[in-house]
C-alpha cells in the first residue's frame, strides 16, 4: 500500500509540473488556435536561462527567477511577432510545421550557445526528503510541485480578475466581439505567447532542477500532448486535471508494469492513454465540443 | 522553345507528354539518370541511392498530407515497418528481394490503414496527434520486441540479389533504386488523373463538399493512408537492403519530421515538389558540412558546430519556406519555367 501511495504522490508531484507546462500550451492554443510543438523547447530554454543567470552570472535565486520570466516572455513575444504573425489564417499543416521548425531552431541554438553537455543547478532547496504520513517525497519534487501549483494559481487568478486576463478570455471566446469591445486582439495573441512561454519556462526550470538540463530536455514536451488532449485542448482546468492524471498513470505504469513489460513503460503509458482518449472522447474531458460529422 | 498551348483534339489535351519540349527534356533526364552512375564516385552514388529512397517515401507522404490533407507525424514509423518486414522476410523466410518490395509495402499499408482508422472520427490537429502516438508506439515496439525485431541491436540483412546477380555495392544498387523511383513518380503523377487522386484533392480542399459530391470520406482517407504507407514500406524495403541493417534508431520522430520538411520545402501536393524536397534536404546538410570543412582550415574547432548548425538550418528552412514560399521549390521552379517559356520574345 505504501508503495502505491508513494507512486501516486510522485505522480501528483510530476503531474503538477505537467499541468503548468500544459497550461502554457493551452494558453497559446486557446487564444490563437495554434498547436505549439515548440513547448518543450521553450521549457528547455527557460531552464538554460535560469542556469545562465544563477551559475554563469552568479545571481541569487529570486532575481534569477524573475529574470527568467522576463526573458521567456520576451522570447515568446519575439517568436509571435517574427514568425507566427505571418501564419495567421494558414492551413493547419503549415502552422504545425512552423512550430516544429521553430523547435528545431531553438534546439540548435541552445546547443550552439550552451553546448550539449549535461548541466545542473546548485541546490535550491533543503536536501532532506519531505515526509507526509508514510510517504517519502524527494525535496526537489515537493518544492517543484509547490512552485508549479503557485504558478498555476497565479495564472488562474490573472485570468479571472486581471483586465488582461479577461481580455484574453474574451478574445478566445469570440474574436469579432472582442474587437468591437475595443480589445486589441492582435496584442492579445502576443500576450498569449508571452504567457505561454513563461509557463513553459517555469516548468522547464522545475524539471531542470530535478534532473539537470541538456538541450534534449525539450523531448519531454511530447508528454504534454497526452495531457492536453486528455484535458481538452482549450481548457485550462483540463490542463491541470490532465496533468495530474497523466503524472499518476505514468508513475503507476512505471511502478507496476515494469516487471511484465519490456522497456520504458513510463514513457509509453501516456501515449496509450492518448490513443484511448482519442478513440473514446476526442475532445477530452473539458474541451469545447465541435460537433462535426466526418 | 515552346509558344503557347494550342490543341485541336481531345487526345492532345489528354496526352501524358503534352509537347515536344516536354518529351525532349524528359528524354534528356532519363539519359542523364542512366549515365550518372558511370560518372559519379562511390560517395555520390551512395547519396543518390539515399535520395532516391527518400523520394519514394516523400512521394508517399505527399499523397497523404499534400494531396489528401491528412497530416501524419508517423511516416518514419511506416518506413520502419517496411524495413522490418523486408528484413524478416529475407532472413527468416529467405524470400527474394524483388518479392519483398511489394510485400513490405503491403505490410506497411496494413498498419497504415489501422492508424488511419481514427480519421473516421477526427481530423486536423487531432489526427496529427494520433499519428504522433502511432509513431511513439511503433518506435517502442521496434525497440522492445526482441524476439521479432532484435531490439536495439536490430537485424542484419545479407546483400540482396536479383536472379543471382548480387547488388552488393552502391553502383549496382542504383539500378534498382532509379527504376523504382521512376515507377513510383510516374504512378503518383498519374494517380491525380484518376478518380481516387482527384477525390483526395477534393477532400483536402473541402471535406463537406467532397462528401456531398459522393466521395466516401472515410473510405478515401483510408485509401490515402494505405497508398502513402505502401510507398513508405517500399522505401523501407529499399533502405534496409541498401544499408543492410535495421535498428530502431533509424526511425525516430525526427525522421518523420524530416519527411514532412521535404514535402513542405519541395511543395505540398506536388509530386515534383517531393522530388525537389528530397534532393534539397539531402544536399543542404552536405553543403553545410563542406562549408564547415573550409572554415575548419582556419579555426579547427568549427566541425564541433556541425550538428547544432544543421539543426538550426533545418528549422530555419521549414520556417522560411512556410513564411515566404508556402508552395515550395516546385512553385519557384514553375515561375522560372514560365519566365523562360516565351523567352526571349516575351511580348
Amino acid at each position: 500500500m505504501s508503495f502505491f501511495l508513494e507512486l501516486v504522490a510522485n505522480g501528483v508531484a510530476v503531474g503538477g509540473v505537467y499541468a503548468l507546462i500544459a497550461l502554457g500550451f493551452v494558453l497559446i492554443y486557446k487564444a490563437t488556435s495554434i498547436i505549439n510543438f515548440a513547448t518543450g523547447e521553450f521549457m528547455m530554454i527557460g531552464a538554460y536561462f535560469f542556469y545562465t543567470f544563477m551559475v554563469l552570472l552568479g545571481l541569487p535565486a529570486v532575481p534569477a527567477f524573475i529574470l527568467v520570466m522576463a526573458c521567456s516572455a520576451l522570447l515568446g513575444l519575439v517568436v509571435e511577432r517574427a514568425i507566427l504573425r505571418h501564419m495567421l489564417g494558414q492551413p493547419t499543416i503549415s502552422i504545425i510545421m512552423v512550430t516544429i521548425g521553430l523547435s528545431s531552431i531553438l534546439l540548435g541554438l541552445a546547443e550552439l550557445i550552451w553546448t550539449s553537455d549535461f548541466k545542473s543547478f546548485p541546490p535550491l532547496f533543503p536536501r532532506a526528503p519531505v515526509i507526509i504520513g508514510e510517504v517519502v517525497i524527494r525535496s526537489n519534487f515537493f518544492w517543484g510541485f509547490i512552485i508549479a501549483m503557485a504558478a498555476v494559481a497565479a495564472f488562474a487568478l490573472l485570468f479571472k480578475y486581471a483586465k488582461v486576463g479577461v481580455a484574453m478570455r474574451a478574445t478566445a471566446d469570440d474574436q469579432m466581439a472582442a474587437f468591437s469591445m475595443g480589445i486589441n486582439v492582435r496584442s492579445m495573441f502576443t500576450v498569449a505567447w508571452a504567457m505561454g512561454a513563461i509557463a513553459a519556462a517555469l516548468g522547464g526550470l522545475i524539471i531542470g532542477n530535478i534532473g539537470g538540463i541538456q538541450p534534449n530536455l525539450g523531448h519531454l514536451g511530447l508528454t504534454i500532448f497526452p495531457v492536453v488532449i486528455l484535458g481538452g485542448l482549450d481548457s485550462i482546468a483540463g490542463a491541470v486535471v490532465g496533468g495530474f492524471i497523466v503524472g499518476i498513470v505514468e508513475n503507476l505504469a512505471g511502478g507496476y508494469l515494469h516487471d511484465y513489460v519490456r522497456g520504458d513503460v513510463k514513457e509509453l503509458a501516456p501515449f496509450v492513454v492518448l490513443v484511448l482518449i482519442l478513440l473514446i472522447k476526442p475532445y477530452g474531458l473539458f474541451g469545447k465540443q465541435e460537433i462535426e460529422r466526418l | 522553345m515552346r509558344i503557347g498551348d494550342y490543341k485541336v483534339s481531345y487526345a492532345a489535351d489528354e496526352a501524358v507528354f503534352r509537347s515536344g519540349t516536354v518529351r525532349f527534356w524528359l528524354g534528356a533526364l532519363f539519359v542523364g539518370l542512366a549515365v550518372f552512375p558511370f560518372l559519379a564516385g562511390d560517395y555520390l552514388l551512395y547519396m543518390a541511392n539515399l535520395t532516391g529512397i527518400a523520394i519514394v517515401a516523400a512521394v508517399g507522404l505527399n499523397i497523404l498530407t499534400g494531396a489528401a490533407g491528412q497530416i501524419s507525424l508517423g511516416h518514419a514509423a511506416f518506413v520502419g515497418i517496411g524495413a522490418y518486414t523486408a528484413a524478416l522476410l529475407i532472413t527468416r523466410l529467405g524470400l527474394p528481394f524483388l518479392l519483398c518490395l511489394p510485400l513490405a509495402g503491403l505490410s506497411a499499408a496494413f498498419f497504415g490503414v489501422i492508424v488511419g482508422a481514427p480519421s473516421m472520427r477526427m481530423k486536423g490537429l487531432y489526427l496529427c496527434i494520433a499519428t504522433l502516438a502511432a509513431q511513439v508506439i511503433f518506435e517502442y515496439v521496434f525497440k522492445n520486441w526482441d524476439g521479432l525485431t532484435g531490439g536495439i541491436r536490430g537485424i542484419n540483412v545479407p546483400p540482396p540479389s536479383i536472379l543471382g546477380f548480387s547488388l552488393n555495392n552502391e553502383f549496382r544498387f542504383y539500378f534498382v533504386t532509379a527504376p523504382v523511383v521512376i515507377i513510383v513518380v510516374t504512378a503518383a503523377r498519374n494517380l491525380f488523373r484518376t478518380r481516387v487522386g482527384r477525390a483526395f484533392i477534393a477532400i483536402r480542399d473541402r471535406d463537406f463538399s467532397a462528401e456531398l459530391m459522393g466521395i466516401s470520406l472515410f473510405r478515401y482517407k483510408l485509401y490515402a493512408f494505405a497508398l502513402s504507407s505502401f510507398l513508405a514500406g517500399v522505401a523501407g524495403c529499399l533502405w534496409v537492403n541498401f544499408i543492410k541493417i535495421v535498428t530502431p534508431e533509424h526511425f525516430p520522430l525526427h525522421e518523420s519530421i524530416r519527411y514532412l520538411a521535404m514535402i513542405i520545402v519541395g511543395g505540398l501536393g506536388s509530386v515534383l515538389g517531393s522530388i525537389f524536397g528530397a534532393i534539397f534536404m539531402t544536399i543542404v546538410p552536405e553543403v553545410l558540412k563542406s562549408a564547415l570543412n573550409l572554415v575548419s582550415a582556419v579555426s579547427p574547432k568549427a566541425m564541433a558546430f556541425l550538428s547544432p548548425l544543421q539543426t538550426v538550418v533545418f528549422g530555419l528552412l521549414i520556417v522560411v519556406f512556410l513564411v515566404f514560399e508556402p508552395h515550395g521549390l516546385a512553385e519557384m521552379w514553375r515561375r522560372v519555367k514560365n519566365y523562360f517559356r516565351l523567352w526571349p520574345f516575351e511580348h
